[in-house]
């Protein structure tokens, strides 16, 4: 059976409710919070991430997706909360720290090191290397390792299509190819987790195909992946599974399938009272419900009681000839 | 008439000079700080100051001999790195900036204060430390001369002894930066947060780099305590830290040679721009009547801050640095 259909398979008994647990959870987390100020930026109370699936976060923005990734991957230090990778805990480490245990993130506007070779790039990611410590540079025979990772920074850069860019310094190359040395330099590093912060974002759209079919590879290849994205159409095509965020929370969760049904994800998306039908008159003025839901919005805007202003003339809204309407 | 002999031969000396040597020991460290790790470092000089007194106090005051006081004014620059390094390099790049400098003027005012005249001698300064320095001085002719160029034999002593010092940081320095260590520090110039992502961890590098460079910083002022020979401490003023980086951008930072290269031009043109002006303006019928001689001294500065105008408009990246590299955008 193929990956992607196993990982579907093992997630089609789990109930699309925020929080669901899963049959083989590689990521487990527990009452994380972060507040900026009064603002709680993330409060989710628990959150489970499939083995080897391809998890998409999607929620609209501020909706805490990014700082949430910077949480889980010790960029960020959370008010509270508990998160384990493995069955190990995985907080209060440092950001290298998750990154040598086998959490790897990419980053929402690319870090490509521009002064640096595309292969110097790749190189760099490249773990354990005994010519990076300061007597290792200059004690050690560490020769031989930087052949042997050349050698795996040439076959990741031929599989993203690089490969002839290997000499030119990254800050030469477009964004489309910055977000897949990003993917390839990650990969450097044999992550048994790989987080992907909005690997779309700013990518010409014919590469976008090319970078969804490495994204769907990552999980072929054994990895979870866990992506942070806007677009819906991408979310469905490749995600297995979708965590829907919205004001620091997680609202749904569920097979892609299943989102555009879920209220909770529409509402978050496009604001709760957007089924209803909206009236107007000729001249284009809210008449029927359409006009009492603007009375509303109105004054919770001006901080005024709605029961105080029964009608939209009150506060001037409307033209004073629409006697027709009560 | 301006004699361009005499100019051309007082550069070269000055090419060559004890000048030139210590602000090139000053900005090789300054190249491992800000040319390949990005760290901004305005109190080299504070380096050098505990260089040049750790070994003076370390020789005179406790009986060190010379090459155990050499040795204690380079663990001074590297004590001193470890000690501004761990409160600063967790924060932004401007803390650091702002609490180096800070702290080079700290140690030149606790230096000179009369309550430590028993330790660093005070205003009146130190001496006496250089004497087996003098003593291993292989050349004994009173005077030597190369291309025209007279040097007296101390000079010639403290020259040669300095430029193996330089040669000696440029080869560590050359070894250093193609290795994966130093692949690290370049990832860090370029942004630290994707050299965390992929493990390293930032905070040791930015404090190995920091002792690195202030260690050759300390060099400098070991190297300046010899040849001069006594220790005042008004020397070791914030302007040395800028002329230190002016040698750098000159030469290109995040190249090796760079700093040397700079620091021997700088110098060469100071001399070339002061003789200049100073034909020009003295004598009975001056070239240039309006400026007194007595000012050639802050004017030749104006000259030289000219020049690296024209060169940060002409050539941004210094003589040695790619320009390509420059006009990447960050990302």
């Amino acid at each position: 059976m193929p990956a992607d259909e196993a990982v579907r398979a093992a997630l089609a008994g789990v109930a699309p409710e925020p929080g669901a647990a899963k049959p083989d959870p590689i990521l487990v987390v527990d009452d994380v919070t972060r507040a900026f100020g009064g603002l709680k930026a993330v409060d989710v109370a628990h959150l489970e991430i499939q083995r080897g699936a391809i998890t998409g976060l999607i929620g609209p923005n501020g909706a805490g997706k990014t700082t949430l990734f910077n949480l889980l991957t010790g960029f960020d230090r959370p008010g509270s909360g508990r998160w384990r990778f493995d069955g190990r805990p995985l907080h209060g480490l440092a950001p290298h720290r998750v990154a040598r245990r086998g959490v790897v993130r990419t980053f929402q506007l690319t870090k490509a090191l521009a002064k640096l070779s595309v292969l110097d790039n790749m190189r760099l990611g490249a773990p354990k290397q005994t010519g990076e410590s300061f007597f290792g540079a200059l004690l050690t025979p560490w020769g031989r390792q930087e052949k042997a990772n050349t050698e795996k920074a040439h076959e990741l850069l031929v599989r993203f299509q690089l490969d002839a860019k290997a000499d030119d310094l990254a800050g030469s190359l477009s964004g489309g190819q910055r977000k897949l040395l990003e993917m390839a330099r990650a990969l450097m590093m044999d992550p048994t987790v790989i987080m992907l912060d909005e690997p779309m974002a700013g990518v010409n759209p014919a590469l976008t195909e090319s970078l969804l079919r490495h994204v769907k590879s990552l999980r072929d290849d054994g990895m979870t992946v866990v992506f942070v994205e806007h677009d819906m159409d991408v979310i469905r095509d490749i995600s297995d599974w979708v965590v829907v965020m919205a004001q620091g929370t997680v609202i749904a969760e569920g097979p892609p399938e299943a989102l555009s049904s879920n209220k909770d994800v529409v509402d978050a998306y496009l604001g709760a009272h957007h089924d209803r039908a909206l009236e107007f008159d000729a001249e284009g003025n809210p008449i029927g419900e359409t006009a009492e839901l603007v009375t509303e919005m109105e004054s919770v805007e001006l901080g005024v009681d709605p029961s105080q202003t029964p009608t939209a003339q009150s506060v001037g809204l409307d033209r004073p000839d629409r006697g027709e309407r009560t | 008439m301006i004699d361009f002999s005499v100019l051309l031969t007082n550069s070269l000396a000055q090419l060559v000079g004890t000048s030139a040597v210590f602000y090139a020991l000053l900005a090789l460290g300054l190249n491992v700080h800000f040319g390949y790790t990005g760290l901004l470092n305005f109190g080299q000089i504070g380096f050098a100051l505990v260089g040049g007194y750790g070994m003076g106090i370390a020789v005179t005051r406790f009986g060190f001999p010379l090459w155990g006081g050499v040795l204690f004014g380079m663990a001074c620059g590297a004590a001193l790195g470890v000690l501004l390094g761990i409160p600063t390099l967790r924060l932004r790049a401007d803390y650091l900036a702002i609490v180096t400098i800070a702290a080079a003027e700290i140690l030149r005012l606790v230096t000179r204060s009369t309550s430590q005249t028993d330790l660093t001698g005070g205003t009146q300064g130190l001496t006496g430390y250089a004497d087996a320095f003098t003593a291993a001085n292989p050349f004994d002719r009173p005077e030597y001369s190369y291309l025209g160029v007279g040097f007296v034999r101390t000079e010639l002593w403290a020259i040669c002894a300095g430029w193996t010092a330089v040669a000696l940081c440029v080869l560590l320095l050359w070894l250093i930066v193609r290795s994966p260590w130093g692949r690290v520090l370049k990832a860090i110039r370029e942004d630290e947060d994707a050299a965390r992502a992929l493990g390293k961890n930032v905070f040791a590098y930015k404090i190995q780099s920091l002792v690195l460079g202030g260690v050759m910083g300390a060099l400098g002022g070991i190297f300046y305590a010899l040849s001069v020979q006594s220790l005042t401490p008004d020397f070791w003023s914030p302007p040395q830290t800028f002329f230190a980086y002016c040698a750098l951008i000159l030469g290109g930072a995040g190249r090796v040679l760079g700093p040397v290269i700079g620091a021997m031009l700088f110098w060469a043109f100071l001399s070339f721009a002061d003789g200049l002006l100073r034909q020009a303006t003295g004598g009975t019928d001056p070239l240039i009547g309006f400026i007194d001689t007595q000012d050639v001294g802050a004017i030749r500065f104006v000259l030289v801050g000219i020049f690296l105008v024209l060169l940060m408009v002409y050539r941004p990246q210094g003589i040695f640095g790619n320009r390509r590299e420059m006009t990447l955008d960050a990302r």
